[in-house]
């Protein structure tokens, strides 16, 4: 995926990358983060699965599964949405655009 | 109940911030949301350790309740106006709590921090103190709250509803996926419990459906709004939204909310679990 989210925002102590499938990103409007954005997590099938307040640097994380996602940002510098395909257990950082 | 006994809308919330005899409380799975910013004047109760004994799992008991509600300063005739994030979830389990303890008069702001937000609406960081009441409180009502026991009986009896996501419902994952995965229960679902995940219940910005939508949403999913029915989800926070849908805006009558939920059930020793996305009653109605 494009971007390098900061990564700044630790995992919980014992998360263990190699069992665990982890979805982190950045919210960004024309380049810059945007802080306090409401980001959910709907599955392959379009179903929601959880939904997240972003930090105030726009940073997000979710536990999730192998699979296909797609993250869906609202706020009030606009809405948007981002597809993350995590082939497997590890971090898979997206940046997700919203206008 | 009707919708205007349930919900009040923001807008109705900006015009009576400050009102005599209604309190806003907020509510939030992120326990230090509240600090950050809050609507004007709202108070905070923290569902970790007010609403839920601090030591034994449970919910606070009556006296507890009543120490509570005195020490916010919220008096047996206000009117309680909920609201949190996480598109009401945990405001949904303290209105709840709230009846379960016969608070005659409580509603929930419709679309919580969510809309309010998005809206753009004032919060602030104001420090709030209330004078402190005398708050007496009802003995629990258990027509609304289910245990363990009457679950397992239930089965294949009751309506059993899973408000949980699918990949919890099949036993994909073991938690929303927000939180870690990693813990002790077994995954799964109740058998012969129906999956119809919360989110269902409400729109993008944290609104609930339309009382039209709602009863065609439980229609297509089978459920018998004529028969009791015992909701659940992981710990008893999202099946309150759906207790709140369920009894409150559509009326059905017997209703219960299982608190104990998929932590308690999934660590039981000798009940049944089911896997898999779909029960032999789903399977039989959804292949249309």
């Amino acid at each position: 995926m494009c971007g390098a989210p900061d990564q700044a925002v630790a995992l919980p102590p014992g998360t263990d990358l190699t069992k665990e499938t982890v979805l982190t990103g950045r919210v960004v409007a024309e380049g810059h983060p945007v802080g306090g954005a409401f980001v959910r997590l709907l599955d392959g099938t379009g179903e929601f699965t959880a939904e997240v307040v972003a930090s105030a640097q726009g940073d997000f994380r979710f536990f999730a599964a192998p699979g296909t996602w797609t993250l869906r940002a609202l706020s009030r510098s606009g809405n948007g949405e981002a597809v993350v395909k995590a082939e497997g257990p590890g971090l898979h950082a997206t940046e997700l655009a919203v206008a | 109940m009707s919708r205007q006994d349930v919900l009040v809308t923001a807008d109705w919330a900006e015009k009576n911030l400050g009102t005599d005899g209604i309190v806003f409380v907020e509510v939030d799975e992120d326990t230090t949301a509240y600090d950050g910013g809050h609507i004007p004047g709202a108070v905070k109760i923290n569902w970790t350790n007010e609403l839920q004994d601090p030591v034994r799992r449970d919910i606070v008991d009556k006296e507890q309740f009543e120490k509570l509600l005195s020490t916010k300063g919220i008096a047996n005739d206000y009117l309680v106006v909920l609201y949190g994030g996480n598109n009401n979830w945990f405001a949904a389990y303290a209105y709840w709590e709230f009846k379960l303890y016969g608070h005659e008069s409580v509603k929930l702001l419709d679309g919580g921090r969510k809309k309010w937000e998005l809206d753009g609406r004032t919060l602030d960081t104001d420090e709030v103190s209330r004078p402190a009441a005398t708050y007496t409180a009802k003995d629990p009502d258990l027509s609304i709250r289910a245990f363990r026991d009457e679950v397992v009986d239930s089965i294949g009896v009751k309506n059993l509803v899973d408000v949980r996501s699918p990949d919890e419902f099949s036993g994909k994952i073991l938690a929303p996926a927000h939180l870690p995965q990693e813990q002790s229960q077994r995954p799964g679902h109740i058998p012969t419990a129906i999956n119809v995940p919360w989110s269902k219940a409400a729109n993008e910005d944290g609104t609930f459906k339309s009382d039209d939508d709602l009863r065609e949403l439980y229609a297509e999913a089978g459920l018998d709004g004529s028969q009791p029915t015992i909701a659940y989800c992981r710990i008893g926070e999202r099946s309150s939204h759906t207790w709140v849908v369920l009894r409150e805006l559509l009326g059905h009558s017997d209703v219960k909310n299982y608190d104990g939920s998929w932590t308690e059930y999934g660590s039981l020793i000798g009940v049944p679990i089911e896997l898999g996305s779909q029960t032999v009653g789903q399977s039989q109605k959804g292949q249309s």
